[in-house]
């Protein structure tokens, strides 16, 4: 975080850091002391806006059109750090000839399925000699084909798109790449082989000009042309440009494709892996990061390990080879080894090479279980009970109202949280209740309340935003019956193994044969330190038995290994906690290794063996991080080298090797399975190999670019109670023809359950609000301080006017489009300090298909002066514009525009559960 | 006479008039009002410190602000002033004029860097920076400046105490002692920049909803203590944190400032920091800025809490030209002395006049 102090020039895009994570703003800030450039790109002008050199208001949800015009301005230029490009990335690598592009195919990659609205990747896969080339040593099988896939000899049969989708792959290499089977690739270093990575992507973006940029995103050709001289004069051998976004990149139905271009970008002016340089992301809360690493998701495992799939992963051998393939090059060739000792840390002794290590215990995938499936499940009657923690999706989460039915369908409900939320309460005093919709005495929940304990109260790691863990120790004792997540989850743990302790049922081993003996401290509760040294990893055997590990790269695949998570290991290296480092900076280098731990191997710079050229020098004096030490024969610098410490630059693997092993000298980017930094990905990405723009799932604008509007392999629910907008030029979308987007202040957190239950925090922001440009307040007649009823297809909610020059009205193709700001942090309740209508309850779940997150930044409303109608009379001022705009659940949600038959649900279409 | 005088107005060290033989250097604030982002951090932190009740939970609908001013329960207040770029032209202008008048003094570049870069080595060539930024004229900008209590040089607040609750501490601030204060409220009517104000304990709740007050006894979340407001009827105003002072630790809100907006420290050294800050600031082309409260010589010679502003004073809702009421103390005193005499010698003239 602080390395962006290094960056010459900062670019905020999809993020509004000033607010949402002031504290790492210090860093931007210093930054700019010292003369760097920061430019916000943002819909709003916010307060990081008032503190940048210069703000470029955008259209929500057209950023790849930005970014992708950025691409095409830097290779018409030639403005792309040559060097760079050709030895770190997979620019030279060619791709097969069944590849199409979606200039090809207006607006669709090949392989795409019509019948389930999903992509095969086979064809995005890099050329091999069995293409046609040369290469006189035939693979085995086809690289970048479906890894699963080994015996069925690449054809994808085992992997089609459905199930891909189903499970959610991109995720699932949030470390690294995914797995190729070997890294044998074909390459033209002169980049002119028209099927090389660099030619297609120049093709790709070709038509992404500055007057695109105008046209779509609302961005002037000047501040397209100031945007684009700031980042390509502050990128090269000198200088770095840093990109930082957070969740106004992620919350679309094609999220994980604007990082992607984001990366594209950056591996084109070489600024991954060097000071000053990189994406940061931005994560939302203080262990976020943590909560990926170690997931509360459902399809991974720690570590990023994937979630097994029933009919894929059914065997062990299918599973491993599925990780990481021996034959690909870098760390995930070594998957095994961390999965095993994953299972040795869960259950210990009972896992055995005999029994593949208790593999069958984990439970296999049968689709799609994110938060939102889980929701439309709860309203189907089929989940029974829900624990909520630190989680308050009445208000939080998208389409609160459905959110709020749902969890009345539950038999129970635990919210563990420091006060009552809204998410405790609906069920009394939720807006279902005033609206009639729901009665109290029909709510069948049993609602039970747990206090949960502050990070004061608990010791414990936060994992933060650039990977590092920091301790924190208990200051005080927790209040009353509030208890810690740890404490409440050993304690449940142990007691359902109690009940469980006789029983001969199979079903239940997985649960008592849990490693469960935690070392209990003075007052009686579980040793947080002692879990930290359980997910660091111990040697199991030998000399060394019970000492922790050092480093991942002492797991083994034969079981003489624990840990719980291999990115973690030496966290607790040597028996020492070094999450609770505090050496203060003005001690050490801005580098700062003594402060707390990065994940892996405490390194602040990914990738940072890309700091220096092909020869191990570093690029410039200026921006030296790592380099090769010749005299010492090994890599040196400001930071843990994040590359085998001893391996020359000149080295060159014996073709075919795999694993680390397998990586060149010159191969950088280490977890990637061919070393190289991808602009193109031939796997891992479910809509699409390179960026493309699509409109979002609401837009009152057409797609510019092709006739297909939004990404195609996206995720719809086609449901009555999950209605959209016409979009574009479709009838009734002028029924709600503004965009709105919703959005955090500084002094509210989330869905309120920490700051409106404060005084302190709620008289800073009492009120919902909207903030509206002077011109649509004018149009619409809105008074500042007065009332405002912003309608979507879903709900309509009520917020105060403010009218600010800070939102900009944008002119899109000669046609003004306004935005709507809206900030979610209040709720319906009794209990808090404030609150007020949820801006969430207007947004409808549509999902990115690559990690299942709803479009939450982008929506049409339309918004009328004074107080939103109460009682029954809300539901028909809502269906009155569901009329008028014409919406059926068919609207919006044909996969392929202009196919109706697209839509999941209908006759055609295979029939999806859940 | 030249000690007197130098108790009411013009340059003078206030802790050494207070009759301090032994004191610390005097301390004070830089709040550099070009680096804040406006999170308020301060506002929270000196509430959490001192313990001072929530302050009414209107939507006041100036921008994002819904503290509206210093009060006895705000002792820390961020304005939040949205402009347009004529008015951000003509702030150039002005603070141009500033300069030309000689305000800014010259540059102490040594004191800017020390304050302004981060601790620690930093590496070669990284400070090494394009130099001036963008300065074209913005469509829009967003002031956002902390303000707090000026611990004046010459404190009207504390001239005008009765009770002598109101004292200058040995760190050359201003202090009320809540025990001694028997609330007449002299100090709020003589304080030229309206920060000092009796807590009335229902501050921002005319519409009748409830006070989260804060408990003496610390009642913390419980509702059944919210509403239970301490120092009803006293005056009130931020201490600079007497108490953490008196500790070597910084003020609270100083500490919690994530982007060093707030600076704390030796007074001089801080008008030294806004000093170089100002001209550098000048040299990158923002003509806008300029200093407040830097001025030894202005009307209540000099605060204790030096602002870099971005506009005039006015707009951030700052008197332009502040002045002690006390200051004219001497000239009234002669005045009334020369009145006094006159009359004397009219009666006098009278008695005189009527012998004949």
């Amino acid at each position: 975080m602080q390395d962006l102090s290094n960056a010459d020039c900062i670019v905020i895009q999809g993020s509004n850091m000033a607010e949402c994570h002031p504290v790492a703003y210090q860093w931007v800030t210093e930054a700019r002391l010292k003369g760097a450039k920061v430019i916000h790109v943002d819909p709003r002008f916010t307060r990081t806006s008032a503190t940048s050199d210069k703000h470029i208001p955008i259209r929500a949800g057209s950023d790849v059109v930005l970014l992708g015009a950025l691409i095409n301005h830097i290779l018409d230029n030639e403005l792309y750090f040559k060097e760079y490009v050709v030895a770190y990335t997979n620019a030279a690598t060619l791709v097969g000839e069944k590849f199409q592009d979606t200039e090809d195919l207006d607006g669709l990659f090949s392989g795409y399925d019509d019948e389930t609205g999903q992509y095969a990747p086979d064809t995005w896969a890099y050329a091999t000699s069995e293409d046609g080339e040369e290469d006189g040593d035939p693979s085995p099988g086809t690289i970048g084909g479906p890894a699963a896939g080994h015996e069925g000899g690449g054809d994808g049969a085992h992997e089609h798109g459905h199930s891909k989708s189903e499970r959610a792959a991109g995720d699932e290499h949030g470390s690294g790449g995914p797995a190729l089977e070997h890294a044998r690739v074909l390459r033209d270093e002169t980049l002119q082989d028209p099927r090389c990575v660099f030619q297609i992507l120049r093709r790709h973006y070709s038509r992404y000009t500055p007057e695109m940029v105008a046209d779509t995103c609302g961005v002037s050709v000047d501040d397209f042309a100031y945007l684009a001289k700031a980042v390509t004069e502050n990128s090269g051998r000198d200088r770095t440009t840093a990109f930082v976004y957070a969740v106004g990149w992620t919350q679309h139905t094609l999220g994980a494709q604007f990082i992607r271009t984001a990366a594209i970008v950056q591996l084109l002016l070489g600024n991954m892996g060097r000071p000053g340089g990189g994406i940061m992301a931005l994560r939302g809360h203080a262990s976020i990061q943590g909560s990926t690493d170690i997931p509360t998701l459902y399809n991974i495992l720690p570590g990023y390990l994937a979630m097994p799939v029933a009919g894929l992963h059914d065997t062990w051998d299918e599973y491993v080879n599925a990780i990481g393939s021996k034959e690909q090059k870098g760390f995930w060739a070594n998957a095994d080894t961390y999965a095993v000792s994953l299972l040795k840390a869960w259950w210990g002794k009972a896992a055995t090479a005999e029994n593949d290590w208790c593999f069958d215990y984990l439970p296999r995938l049968s689709g799609a279980h994110g938060t939102y499936q889980t929701t439309m499940a709860m309203l189907d009657d089929q989940v029974e009970g829900y624990f909520l923690l630190g989680q308050n999706p009445a208000v939080g989460s998208a389409h609160g109202r459905m959110q709020r039915q749902a969890m009345s369908h539950l038999k129970w409900l635990v919210v563990r949280d420091f006060a009552m939320i809204e998410s405790a309460t609906f069920w009394k005093d939720g807006p279902e209740i005033a609206t009639g919709e729901m009665r109290p005495e029909d709510i069948q929940t049993e609602v039970f309340f747990l206090p949960a304990a502050a990070h004061t109260e608990k010791a414990g790691s936060f994992t933060q935003t650039q990977r590092m863990l920091q301790w924190h120790h208990k200051a005080v004792a927790p209040p009353g019956d509030a208890q810690s997540e740890l404490e409440f989850f050993y304690e449940l743990g142990r007691r359902v193994r109690e009940i469980l302790a006789d029983s001969d049922d199979p079903r239940d081993r997985p649960l008592l044969d849990l490693t469960w003996d935690y070392p209990l401290d003075a007052d009686g509760e579980i040793d947080a330190e002692a879990v930290l040294a359980e997910v660091n990893g111990r040697h199991l055997t030998g000399d060394k038995a019970g000492q922790p590990l050092s480093a991942f790269t002492e797991m083994k695949a034969d079981g003489s290994t624990s840990g719980g998570c291999w990115i973690y290991t030496g966290v607790y290296a040597g028996g020492v906690n070094k999450a609770a480092n505090r050496r203060p900076g003005r001690e050490q280098d801005l580098t700062a290794l003594d402060w707390g731990w990065a994940w892996p191997a405490n390194r602040r710079i990914l990738y940072n063996r890309a700091s220096a050229d092909p020869e191990g020098n570093p690029w410039s004096e200026r921006k030296k991080y790592v380099w090769w030490d010749a005299d010492e024969q090994k890599w040196v610098g400001h930071d843990v080298p994040d590359f085998p410490v001893a391996k020359a630059p000149s080295y060159r693997p014996e073709p075919g090797t795999g694993g680390p092993d397998g990586l060149a000298g010159d191969d950088p980017f280490i977890m990637q399975a061919d070393g190289k930094g991808w602009l193109y990905t031939p796997k891992g990405m479910l809509d699409g190999p390179l960026p493309t723009h699509y409109e979002p799932q609401e837009s009152p604008v057409r797609n510019p670019l092709y006739h297909q509007q939004s990404n195609p392999a996206r995720r719809v629910f086609p449901r009555k109670d999950n209605l959209w907008s016409p979009s574009g030029d479709e009838p009734g979308a002028d029924v709600y023809p503004y965009v709105f987007t919703t959005y955090r202040l500084t002094e509210h957190h989330t869905a309120g359950g920490m700051s409106r239950f404060l005084p302190y925090l709620s008289e800073l922001q009492p009120e919902f609000f909207c903030e509206v440009s002077p011109e649509l307040a004018k149009e619409r007649g809105l008074e500042p301080g007065g009332w405002a009823t912003i309608v979507s297809a879903r709900t309509a909610v009520e917020a105060r006017v403010l009218v600010t020059e800070r939102m900009t009205p944008l002119v899109i193709r000669g046609r003004t489009v306004h935005q709507v700001g809206l900030p979610y942090h209040w709720g319906v309740g009794s209990a808090a300090v404030v609150s007020g209508d949820a801006a969430n309850d207007l947004l409808g779940v549509a999902l990115d298909p690559n990690v299942q997150i709803q479009e939450s930044k982008a929506g049409s409303c339309d918004i009328v002066p004074g107080r939103r109608p109460t009682g029954e009379a809300l539901l028909r001022f809502v269906a009155e514009y569901q009329s008028r705009a014409g919406s059926t659940a068919m609207t919006g949600n044909e996969l392929r525009t202009g196919h109706p038959e697209s839509v999941p649900g209908t006759a055609t279409t295979t029939k999806k559960e859940g | 006479m030249a000690f007197w005088r130098n108790q009411l107005s013009g340059p003078t060290d206030p802790a050494a008039d207070a009759a301090w033989d032994r004191h610390e250097p005097r301390k004070g604030f830089f709040t550099d009002t070009s680096i804040c982002i406006g999170c308020k951090a301060c506002e929270v932190a000196c509430k959490e410190w001192n313990g001072i009740p929530e302050d009414g939970l209107d939507l006041l609908n100036q921008s994002y602000d819904n503290t509206g001013a210093l009060g006895a329960s705000t002792w820390r207040h961020v304005a939040f002033v949205e402009q347009s770029s004529d008015r951000i032209e003509k702030a150039r202008e002005s603070g141009r004029r500033l300069v030309q008048l000689g305000m800014p003094t010259v540059r102490d570049s040594a004191t800017a860097t020390a304050t302004l870069e981060a601790p620690g080595e930093v590496r070669s060539g990284a400070a090494a920076g394009p130099g001036p930024t963008d300065t074209a004229v913005p469509d829009v900008r967003w002031l956002m400046a902390s303000d707090v209590c000026k611990h004046c040089t010459h404190a009207a607040c504390l001239d005008v105490c009765p009770t002598g609750s109101l004292f200058r501490t040995e760190f050359g601030t201003v202090v009320v002692q809540d025990d001694v204060c028997n609330g007449c409220g002299y100090c709020v009517a003589a304080c030229p920049f309206g920060v000092i104000e009796r807590r009335r304990g229902d501050e921002g709740h005319e519409g009748g909803r409830q006070s989260h007050g804060i408990t003496i006894n610390g009642g913390g979340a419980d509702p059944a203590h919210n509403g239970e407001v301490k120092n009803v009827g006293i005056a009130q105003k931020c201490t600079l944190c007497y108490d953490r002072l008196g500790d070597g630790q910084t003020p609270a809100c100083a500490k919690a400032c994530p982007t060093t907006s707030i600076k704390f420290g030796d007074l001089a050294d801080m008008r030294a920091t806004a000093q170089a800050r100002v001209t550098e600031l000048h040299e990158l082309g923002y003509t806008e800025a300029r200093l407040y409260g830097a001025d030894e010589n202005d009307g209540v010679g000099g605060t204790g809490s030096v602002f870099l502003l971005l506009d005039e004073p006015e707009v951030y809702g700052l008197p332009p030209d502040p002045r002690v009421t006390t200051a004219d103390l001497p000239d009234m005193f002669r005045k009334a002395g020369m009145a006094g005499l006159a009359m004397l010698g009219m009666a006098a003239a009278a008695f005189v006049g009527r012998k004949r």
